[in-house]
């Protein structure tokens, strides 16, 4: 039996042994064609990467390093130049898998359509039954705290909030992985961190495979399994810090002596890069 | 020369062939209109023969520059009054947004009886055209300016005059060049529009005498210099509005 | 700002009207104006009476006429370009340029080819409006945020369902609001007809009146065209600002 209306039944790995390989990056590289103003730009690669099962993996580098291209490879919205994606050892390059959720950077809210409708949207879309739907959009709602705002309309809401709906309209379709590209972007430091811990609340509840792109050092170290630090254009894998750090985790880690030697470790790694990408020599 | 410039300039030729090419297969009969390359040809002719035709051209490029002049510049000390009263903006906003709604050379008749046939009605016309269009990009020009702007100036100390001049001129200069293109527009429409009616002179008027008289040849090509004329100076009034725009507000 | 306060900013509007027409009517004469009063009265006499009401008949047919294919035919014209980045980038300069030029100069070639009567009046109302609902057409598909429709392809949406579900509510405010100026522009469009080709209708009845000098007829029938012009765009306004974010007046041509 599932353990929520958000988990499928095939995904529950046990906590703390995070077994096969789910997502596979091989040889990934990618080349924006030339246009009117400019030549062609290589934007990302090559890179080669693996994900394991119920991993949560943040992503860091310097602005333009390609780490949104990355992101939409994998979500198969970009047919990369070269190079494939593989889930569960089958590629899926160029195509938007079924189990993918996405929460992008801007809001993606639907302006004339409430919380609920909203949530509901790609449900109503994929001809779920109604009573299912009912029971997962509520489900939702309740786990991201929007339950009195379900019928509100985006406009009436803060971007935090925004954000959420926007999760929660991903969770309700029990993707195994999600990709998130700086989703608390436009937020305040505080209301990063709160979100950071929802984060790894439904991070735990849906027992999913999670890839945070974000710029934010600090939230990297303190939500994920792993860092893939990028490097400057074209974006290459440097190095992957693991942080070590307890599935059971949230925001009071920023006082453990680990947290601050691993955000330092990561910007001694990022800290060329990112005068690369800025032009400062 | 983009490809979309290209297909835009196909695009426009193409259709000025087929109307040619409509016109001389007499599919469209020659007393509802003549060939393009006619039109040109028979305003070379009017240039070159017609008498009258720069003492018209004279009298309406005259009064338009008048109503014009009337326009802009009391459109904008209107438009300054406005923004600086919100209680008469709001009381003036349903005749603002109804002002184009309404086809306000109906007017032309009273101003005829008061100010008699001549320059004058015509020029009241045509910046009553265009003034309301001033006024309101005025208005809005000083809404746009940001507020940050005037925050640097106190932080300044810069006095009134030299905020005015200094900051809050420059931030409004895109919107108001936009309010300048449009009365301008409105001028052109108002007074060809007046001459049509009724008038003892100008382009306008000689139009409307061809077309009484059946004179497709004159008529065709006086249309043809007023649209070239429009469109240029639109064109010319839209490139400096955009060049502004870009400088002031990047997107 | 409460109910009260623009009830009064109305009266006080109102007022100063009548006072700037009294004002007006002593500088200029009897000749030139009709005291509001008088005005008013005539307007009366004109609503009350057996010929006017199938005046004001024919410029609404001719209005709806127009407006239907003014509407009609820009949204189809919009959504034809706007539909692909190519043909609204070629599309929108020219149609801008063609709705910037002073449409004024067309009339006589309209009358020319429809003649005098009902169809020329369409044209003239059809032309006012078609430009605005089209090029806020083509901008509101141009503007659709790029992230729903990453959403829609990540919810794997087939085409049609993209367009119909996401593209279309999206663009709809903006689709909105050039429709409500492509009505008003074809009002006018069809009043400036009634002016120059009419045989019967409101413009009619003024060009009449214009020609004998009935200087009170004049001013009544121009009181009811400003009226009959400015009232719809009174109920379309309120009714559409909740969705169109109160855009400003018709900004163009």
């Amino acid at each position: 039996m599932t353990k929520s209306a958000l988990t499928r039944e095939t995904a529950a790995p046990d906590a703390g042994v995070l077994s096969d390989i789910h997502l596979a990056l091989r040889g990934i590289s990618h080349i924006y064609p030339a246009r009117a103003s400019q030549g062609p730009v290589a934007a990302l690669g090559p890179l080669d990467f693996e994900f394991r099962r119920g991993e949560f993996v943040a992503v860091v580098g310097p602005s333009g390093c390609g780490k949104s291209t990355l992101l939409e490879i994998i979500a198969g919205l970009v047919r990369p130049s070269a190079g494939a994606v593989e889930m569960d050892g089958r590629a899926i390059t160029g195509t938007v898998a079924d189990e993918i959720g996405v929460v992008f950077q801007e809001d993606a809210t639907f302006a004339w359509l409430n919380v609920w409708d909203n949530v509901a949207f790609g449900l109503r879309r994929a001809g779920t039954e109604q009573a299912e739907i009912v029971r997962r959009v509520d489900y939702a709602l309740a786990f991201m705290g929007l339950t009195d705002f379900r019928r509100a309309y985006p406009a009436q809401l803060s971007g935090g909030m925004r954000q959420r709906v926007c999760i929660a309209r991903t969770l309700v379709l029990r993707p195994r992985l999600i990709l998130l590209d700086e989703p608390f972007g436009a937020l305040d430091q505080q209301t990063r961190l709160l979100m950071g811990e929802e984060l790894l609340r439904l991070w735990r509840e849906t027992a999913a495979t999670v890839m945070l792109i974000t710029h934010a050092l600090d939230e990297a170290a303190l939500l994920s399994d792993h860092v893939a630090v990028m490097s400057a254009r074209p974006g290459r894998l440097i190095e992957v810090v693991a942080t070590g750090w307890p599935r059971e985790r949230d925001s009071t880690l920023v006082a453990d002596p680990a947290f601050g030697a691993l955000t330092a470790r990561l910007w001694a790694l990022l800290r060329d890069e990112s005068r690369k990408a800025l032009g400062v020599s | 020369m983009t490809r979309v410039r290209l297909i835009q300039l196909t695009v426009v030729c193409g259709a000025i062939l087929v109307l040619e090419l409509l016109c001389r297969l007499a599919i469209i009969d020659r007393f509802t209109m003549i060939p393009p390359s006619e039109m040109l040809t028979a305003l070379g002719h009017v240039v070159a023969t017609a008498p009258w035709f720069w003492g018209d051209v004279g009298y309406t490029l005259g009064n338009l520059a008048a109503a014009i002049a009337l326009s802009v510049v009391g459109g904008f000390l209107i438009g300054l009054a406005v923004h600086a009263v919100p209680r008469l903006r709001r009381a003036l906003d349903p005749i603002f947004t109804s002002y184009y709604s309404v086809p306000t050379f109906v007017l032309y008749p009273l101003l005829i009886v008061v100010f008699g046939i001549g320059p004058t009605s015509l020029i009241v016309l045509g910046a009553l055209f265009g003034i309301v269009a001033m006024i309101v990009a005025t208005v809005t020009a000083i809404d746009r300016v940001p507020p940050v702007l005037l925050k640097v100036a106190r932080v300044s100390r810069l006095g009134r005059l030299r905020t005015a001049l200094l900051m809050k001129l420059p931030a409004a200069s895109p919107h108001l060049v936009t309010g300048l293109r449009l009365a301008v527009a409105y001028s052109v429409i108002g007074i060809i529009a007046g001459e049509f009616i009724l008038s003892t002179e100008g382009i306008g008027r000689r139009v409307a005498l061809a077309y009484n008289n059946f004179d497709n040849q004159t008529m065709y090509a006086l249309l043809v210099l007023i649209l070239g004329f429009a469109i240029v100076v639109n064109a010319v009034l839209g490139s400096f509005e955009q060049a502004l725009h870009r400088r002031w507000y990047r997107s | 700002m409460t109910a009260r306060v623009r009830l009064i900013d109305y009266l006080l509007l109102a007022g100063g009207l009548w006072l700037a027409w009294i004002v007006l009517f002593e500088w200029a004469g009897p000749e030139a104006l009709s005291p509001p009063g008088a005005t008013l009265r005539r307007v009366g006499e004109y609503l009350t009476s057996a010929q006017f009401w199938p005046h004001a008949a024919a410029t609404g047919l001719a209005f709806f006429y127009g407006c239907v294919i003014a509407l009609l035919g820009g949204l189809a014209l919009g959504f034809l370009l706007g539909a692909h980045r190519l043909s609204g980038q070629v599309g929108e300069p020219i149609l801008s340029s063609l709705y910037s030029i002073p449409k004024i100069t067309l009339y006589p070639v309209i009358l020319l080819v429809f003649g005098l009567g009902i169809s020329a009046k369409v044209a003239f109302g059809a032309l006012h409006g078609i430009f605005p609902v089209a090029l806020f057409t083509i901008g509101a598909l141009k503007n659709t945020s790029p992230v729903l429709i990453k959403t829609a392809r990540v919810l794997r949406l087939k085409p049609l369902a993209t367009a119909r579900t996401v593209l279309l509510p999206a663009a709809l405010p903006e689709i909105v609001t050039g429709l409500r100026i492509g009505f008003s522009a074809t009002l006018l469009g069809t009043l400036i007809g009634e002016l120059f080709a009419s045989d019967q209708g409101l413009g009619f009845m003024l060009i009449r009146a214009m020609e004998a000098h009935k200087v009170l007829d004049i001013m009544a029938l121009t009181l009811l065209l400003f009226a009959f012009a400015a009232s719809p765009m009174r109920c379309c306004w309120r009714s559409s600002v909740a969705c169109t974010r109160g855009e400003g007046a018709p900004f163009s041509l």
